[in-house]
């Protein structure tokens, strides 16, 4: 019994021994694209309101908190500032980031382990967009899934801390290929915990080329020049 | 990953797709993933094992066209593939890395084979 099966649109061919009839759709659609519709959303919304937004991403315990609280508090009186975290629970980081008047939107994802752009859309309603200079997304930490999600953000900072191995880079390429910034934190513990430092920029060099690096401590203030000029550039 | 999330997305794309076509079941979806997708293959194919059941492709399979990572070098002006597994894309030609990517991060439904 010959069938006629459909490849494509609007192309046939005789199948000489199918048994059922059965033809092709052409989808070629996106997995993310519901995700990318609703971050392109806020990247125009932010944009069209003079906002600079980053994507804050690492492990759990690099150090994104302590580095955002200081940020708030050291530049205050040049910048408005707002920031959006992500945890799975509590809303603690939120507390901590109440600093130098900064308003913190905290967003329990419950048991998901990343933000997706949905949310952020949601947790830009309480805030003044036409006030703020800078938006920070501090996101779940985790280095896998984050990475596949856009948000709408400007840049992507990826923090590293020197106490997670000189191999991380390796380890999750796809998040530090994602990079625009890598922040490789805890820098004054290097020593005490051996890390590498010169295989870790060598890791990160052949890993993630496109992105600027810059080596800081939130405990000492090395470093933090830097990224308070990267925050000042304007988009 | 979070593959059940993703195989989610993936179950909703083919079956608008298929409704839309007034398909009465899917046979097969077709997917494209690409090295640098992150997405795992046994747990891609444990969710949707999981998740089928109460959909238009209850009795599919999931057929996965895998994408070798491409790279690009500005300063040869070539393209190049690399099978590294951390993504690592080092020109064959003057042996820098480089991050223009041209292939590898790509996640879709490509096709659906459908009654």
């Amino acid at each position: 019994m010959a069938e006629i099966k459909e490849i494509g649109i609007g192309l046939s061919v005789l199948g000489e021994h199918a048994q059922e009839r059965g033809r092709r759709i052409r989808v070629e659609k996106g997995v993310m694209a519901l995700n990318d519709q609703y971050a392109a959303a806020n990247r125009a919304r932010l944009r069209a309101a003079g906002v600079r937004t980053l994507n804050l991403l690492s492990s759990p315990g690099a150090g994104k908190t302590t580095l955002l609280s200081r940020t708030l508090q050291d530049l205050q009186d040049s910048l408005s500032m707002a920031v959006i975290v992500g945890d799975l629970a509590t809303d603690n980081d939120a507390q901590r980031l109440r600093v130098g008047g900064a308003t913190a939107v905290q967003i329990q994802t419950g048991t998901l382990c990343h933000l997706e752009a949905a949310m952020i859309e949601r947790a830009l309603e309480p805030l003044n967009l036409e006030a703020l200079d800078l938006l920070f997304i501090e996101n779940v930490g985790n280095l896998v899934c984050p990475a596949a999600y856009d948000l709408g953000e400007d840049a992507r900072v990826v923090l590293f801390s020197t106490t997670e191995g000189e191999d991380k880079p390796l380890k999750y390429p796809r998040m530090f290929k994602s990079a625009d910034l890598i922040l490789v934190t805890k820098s004054d513990l290097a020593e005490a915990v051996g890390f590498d430092r010169a295989s870790a920029l060598e890791n990160l060099g052949q890993v993630a080329p496109q992105a600027a690096i810059l080596e800081v401590s939130t405990r000492t203030g090395m470093g933090l020049e830097a990224w308070y000029d990267f925050l000042r550039r304007p988009n | 990953m979070h593959e059940l999330g993703l195989m989610q997305n993936i179950l909703e794309i083919a079956e608008v797709h298929a409704r839309r076509e007034g398909a009465r079941a899917i046979r097969e979806i077709g997917l494209k993933v690409g090295a640098l997708s992150g997405v795992e293959k046994a747990a891609l194919e444990f969710a949707f094992e999981a998740l089928k059941s109460d959909t238009l492709a209850h009795g599919a399979r999931l057929e996965v066209r895998w994408l070798p990572l491409r790279a690009h070098c500005p300063e040869c002006r070539i393209d190049f593939e690399s099978e590294n597994r951390s993504g690592v894309a080092v020109c064959p030609a003057c042996n820098q890395a480089t991050a223009a990517i041209k292939q590898g991060q790509e996640l879709e439904v490509e096709y659906l084979d459908v009654d």
